[in-house]
Order: structure tokens, then C-alpha cells, then sequence
């Protein structure tokens, strides 16, 4: 049988090169594809990795092994207890009647592991929850009640707008002025910072999820949800002469002796939307009279150093989510998600090549000076 | 058949659909990390179909051990023959290393390895720092390795069809040609196409026998 198949054929030069254009076109068609999708092409494309260098630029330093955002912190262990009330929400195996331990973290906003307690707007609380059915949940919440801006990229504008003027080592008025009336949005966000007082320790700040979740029953029915953590402990705030007098890591100091007398609880209070509630727009409120289920207690009974405790290594991520609890389409959370990946990678990597001595040793500076 | 001149059926599947999802695979993943918005859909995208791939490529390479491939043309010249070999080590090698690199990457990171809403897969590494930092290296090197293996290895078929028209992409493209029979043979005489160099109805009959 002639076997035109495997017959050895020798290229004719006439006839190759339209042949070998189409190959080298193709091939590079499939690389320019490539290197568009990864954004090598488009520069000024907003990724995550340039979203962090905007961070690390903003922070005036980079901190290595250090968290980019929210740096100052430390690890916290305990356990969420549900009541069984937010069985009708969502599946997700938190809400039983059980105890979920956790790993945790106490921070406060800022991109400076060496930052003053007191000068520190924003504080925050996040978990990283494994329940017995083998699922995780992870949470990263903070003491701002509304996001300050509506999107990613006038988030990314804040970033940039806050960074100091290597001339004068703060940031510039002009530009700061130029972002808030780009995004009359973040007003209300600048009026919450002026005016909300300033609680006296991470055990009575309230930490708010902000972005929008939707819950999921067994049944299947779904709601919009947004929850936040609400201290049991009395809430008492602060004067601005208490704040300059107070020592740079109070927060953490106050934290020992409070956990001494025993554990801190909050309860986890759950609000659903109505129909018409901004889902997508986290500098957006929800009236005050949505449904609110109280849905279980967070209970925090010990706590670490970040630089040795088990919360360094992990990545809080809001998009670490059980059975029961899926992300909203509202874009900050989806970039939330992707920006702290790289904040976590650059953190781990720094570790890893040895960078980090300051960021991983029991003697590591809790808040001197760099 | 020991002298098969096609990959047999198994193997032709597993090449084409394990090309799509591979293909698919590293646009999602440069994608997904380069994403403000899409990350969260192509994560979840990317793992099950990560281990989708691993468990195709075990199939795929027990079908290669017990099915030897068709040889490639003895003409070929001895740089050809050995890219050929040593980039076919490269796509198996790393067929294998990409997935369970991401795997590792995520245990040692201390991520669920979620496969769906509800299924995870177990650790394979303790969470650490050091490991975590070197495996997602490792992860984004090997696949951009990959990707670039692919390149080349989509240019040497398309060479192969268009240039060389030795049967080598006809191998994998399409099964073992039914027996001829003479009397409604195409009126190619295989002898005369044998001695024709540069006689273009042979070329054309070859093209037409081979790549459709």
C-alpha cells in the first residue's frame, strides 16, 4: 500500500514562505494575546500588582514582611458561636448552634508596622473561621461604618492622593482637594473620620464588613446581606488630649491587660437589604430600619505578636467564603480580594529571602522607630 | 499496531481537549492575577480545571506508555528530531508540575483548595512562608515555561503541515486512513509523486491526503 503519510518530504523554498509567515503570524498573534491579558501591553492599565506599588509609594517605605495596608497589628485566637438565628439566612456551618475556632487579627489602617496608635483612624478585625464541616470563612472588616469612595479606580485615586510629597513628607493639599471633588462621595467618608469619636480600645470598636455578601438557606432562597461586629464590651471614647497622651501602642497594651480578666466578645449582627439597596456601591449606607439578626457572638480570648503569631501567614481575604455565603458584584470587594493576594505574595516572598528579620523574630520591634 | 503511523484515538482526544484546556488554563491564570475585576471567577475557574488537567494527563500518560507514538519521519533532521523529543518532556513534565505546584502553593499558603463550593481537596504541604513564596515562584515561571513550550510546539505542527508535509500533524490530527482500495484510488501514483521533487500535483495531492 503506498503510504503517502509517512513519505519524507523536503520543503520547497518556492512554496514555504507564505507558509512560514502565516506561522510566525499566528504564533505571535497568540503572544501579543498573551502578554494583552497580562496587562504587559497596557501600562497604564490598573492591575493589582500596580494598585500595591501605588500602596508601598503612598507608605514612603517598604516595610518587608509587613503587611502593604493595615500593617500594624496583632494576631488574635478564639471562636465565633452561632445562635442558630442565622440558620435562615445562610447555610453557611458557622450559623448552628456551634463553636468555630478562628485565627485572627487586631490592626490598625495605615501602611507603617511602626505607626501611633493614636493617630490611626481606622481600625479593623479580621478573621479566618474553620468550622467542622472542613469549610473556611474569612472576613476582613474595619471601624468605618461606608467605604469612602464607590470604585476601584477612585479608590486607587485616594491611594495616590494620599501619598506624601517627597518634599515636604506629606501629602499634597492640592491634590488631596482634587480627589475629594472628583469624588463628592467621600465627603460623608471625611465627615465620618472628623467627627465619629474614637474609641478607647479595639474591644469597643465596631468593625463593619461594608461590602455587600448575599446569603444562601438550605432552601436556596437568597439576601443581600452586609454584617458587622458589635462590642459587648462598653463603649467609651476617647478626647483628643487622652490620644496625645496615649502611648503609641496602647491599642495592644490595653488589649493584654483586658484579656487577662478574660475574654472580649462582640455580636455578629446581620442586615439584610430590601429590594433597591445599593449592592454594588459600598460608600453607600443602608437605612436604618433594614432587618437586623443578631446571628452569633465573636469571641476573642488570647492573643500573639504578629511577627510570631499564626495570623502573619495568612491572607484575610473576603473572598474566602463557605457553602451559604457567595460575594456581590460590588467591585471593591472583588479588587479587595485581588490586591491583598499581591500584598500577602510580596510579604511571603520577603520572609522567604531573608528580608524580613524585623517582621518574624520574637525580638522584633513592637512600635519603635524603624 | 506496533508500526502505527497515527496516535490512536485515546491519545488524539486527550491531545486536542488537553490543548484547549491547557491553552485555556494559562490565559486564565496570567489573566486572573492581573485582574482588579475578573479574579475571583478565574480562581475559581482555575483550580478544578488545574486538577482536571493533572487527572487527564495521568489518563494520557498511561495511553503513551502502553501505546508507543508513530515515529516521526527518519529525514528529519537530527536539531529537529531532538526538539521535538526533548520539548515533548518539557509539555509532559510540566502537564504534571503545573498542577501539583498550584496545589502545593495553596497548602503552603494556607488557602482551602477549593474544587467547588463545598469540596475541598486536602493540604499536600504544611503552611509555611518559605515554601509558599518559592512554590508561587516556581507556579508563574513553569507556566510562562509552558506557555512558551506551547508556541513552539504549535509552530513545529504548523511546520510540520505547512512546510514539511511529512503526515506528522495528520498523525495527531485524524486516524489511520481507511485501506485504499485500487480501483477508486485518487489518480496519484505514489511512485511518480516519490520522484518528483518539485512536482506541485504531488504537493497538492500530499496537502489534500494529509490536512483535511
Amino acid at each position: 500500500m503506498p503510504d503517502l503519510e509517512s513519505r519524507p518530504a523536503s520543503p520547497n523554498p518556492r512554496r514555504a514562505w507564505p507558509a512560514l509567515l502565516g506561522i510566525t503570524l499566528i504564533v505571535a498573534a497568540a503572544a501579543l494575546a498573551f502578554a494583552w491579558v497580562a496587562g504587559w501591553l497596557t501600562p497604564s492599565r490598573l492591575t493589582p500588582q500596580r494598585f500595591t506599588n501605588a500602596i508601598e509609594t503612598s507608605n514612603g517605605h517598604i516595610y518587608r514582611g509587613f503587611r502593604r495596608a493595615h500593617a500594624k497589628g496583632v494576631c488574635v485566637a478564639g471562636y465565633f458561636e452561632g445562635n442558630g438565628q442565622g440558620v435562615t439566612l445562610s447555610s453557611a456551618r458557622i450559623f448552628a448552634p456551634v463553636r468555630t475556632p478562628f485565627v485572627g487579627r487586631l490592626s490598625v489602617g495605615g501602611g507603617s508596622p511602626y505607626g501611633l496608635d493614636s493617630k490611626a483612624r481606622v481600625r479593623s478585625m479580621a478573621l479566618e473561621l474553620n468550622s467542622d464541616d472542613g469549610q473556611q470563612w474569612r472576613m476582613a472588616m474595619n471601624s468605618f461604618p461606608f467605604f469612602g469612595v464607590a470604585s476601584v479606580q477612585a479608590f486607587y485615586e485616594q491611594t495616590v492622593a494620599n501619598t506624601p510629597d517627597p518634599a515636604t513628607g506629606q501629602p499634597d493639599p492640592v491634590k488631596q482637594a482634587a480627589f475629594a471633588k472628583a469624588h463628592p462621595e467621600f465627603a460623608r467618608f471625611a465627615a465620618w473620620a472628623k467627627s465619629a469619636p474614637w474609641p478607647t480600645s479595639w474591644a469597643n470598636t465596631t468593625y463593619n464588613g461594608v461590602n455587600t455578601f448575599r446569603f444562601i438557606n438550605r432552601a436556596g432562597e437568597q439576601h443581600d446581606v452586609r454584617w458587622s461586629m458589635q462590642p459587648q464590651t462598653a463603649f467609651a471614647a476617647m478626647s483628643s488630649e487622652q490620644r496625645e497622651a496615649a502611648d503609641g501602642n496602647f491599642l495592644s497594651e490595653d488589649l493584654d491587660v483586658r484579656l487577662a480578666q478574660g475574654p472580649m466578645r462582640w455580636d455578629m449582627v446581620v442586615t439584610v437589604a430590601k429590594p433597591g439597596d445599593p449592592i454594588v456601591d459600598p460608600s453607600q449606607s443602608w437605612p436604618e430600619d433594614r432587618r437586623h439578626v443578631i446571628v452569633g457572638t465573636v469571641v476573642i480570648e488570647s492573643t500573639t505578636p504578629q511577627t510570631t503569631g499564626a495570623c502573619r501567614d495568612i491572607n484575610y481575604d473576603p473572598l474566602v467564603l463557605p457553602t451559604g455565603v457567595e460575594g456581590s458584584g460590588d467591585p471593591v470587594l472583588a479588587a479587595r480580594s485581588a490586591v491583598y493576594s499581591v500584598s500577602f505574595n510580596r510579604r511571603e516572598h520577603d520572609i522567604a529571602s531573608g528580608k524580613a528579620a524585623s517582621a518574624t523574630g520574637p525580638a522584633a520591634p513592637q512600635g519603635a522607630k524603624p | 499496531m506496533s508500526s502505527a503511523t497515527h496516535f490512536n484515538l485515546t491519545a488524539r482526544v486527550l491531545h486536542w481537549s488537553m490543548a484547549a484546556l491547557i491553552v485555556t488554563m494559562l490565559f486564565v491564570g496570567i489573566g486572573m492575577v492581573a485582574s482588579m475585576s475578573w479574579r475571583p471567577s478565574l480562581v475559581s475557574l482555575h483550580r478544578p480545571l488545574g486538577i482536571a488537567i493533572l487527572l487527564l494527563a495521568i489518563v494520557r500518560l498511561l495511553n503513551r506508555l502502553r501505546h508507543r507514538p508513530p515515529p516521526l519521519p527518519a529525514d528529519l533532521p537530527a536539531v529537529q528530531m531532538l526538539a521535538a523529543k526533548a520539548s515533548h518532556w518539557v509539555l509532559y513534565a510540566l502537564m504534571f508540575a503545573m498542577p501539583l505546584v498550584g496545589w502545593s502553593m495553596l497548602s503552603a499558603g494556607g488557602y482551602p483548595v477549593t474544587m467547588f463550593k463545598g469540596f475541598m481537596l486536602p493540604p499536600i504541604m504544611p503552611h509555611n512562608a518559605t515554601s509558599y513564596a518559592l512554590l508561587r515562584s516556581a507556579h508563574t515561571r513553569l507556566a510562562l515555561l509552558l506557555f512558551a513550550t506551547v508556541l513552539m510546539h504549535l509552530a513545529a505542527a504548523l511546520f510540520h503541515a505547512w512546510v514539511r508535509r511529512d503526515g506528522v500533524f495528520a498523525s495527531m490530527a485524524r486516524g489511520e486512513p481507511p485501506p485504499v482500495d485500487a480501483t477508486l484510488a485518487p489518480a496519484v501514483d505514489a511512485d511518480e509523486a516519490r520522484s518528483g521533487d518539485a512536482d506541485e500535483t504531488a504537493a497538492l495531492a500530499q496537502v489534500n491526503g494529509d490536512e483535511r
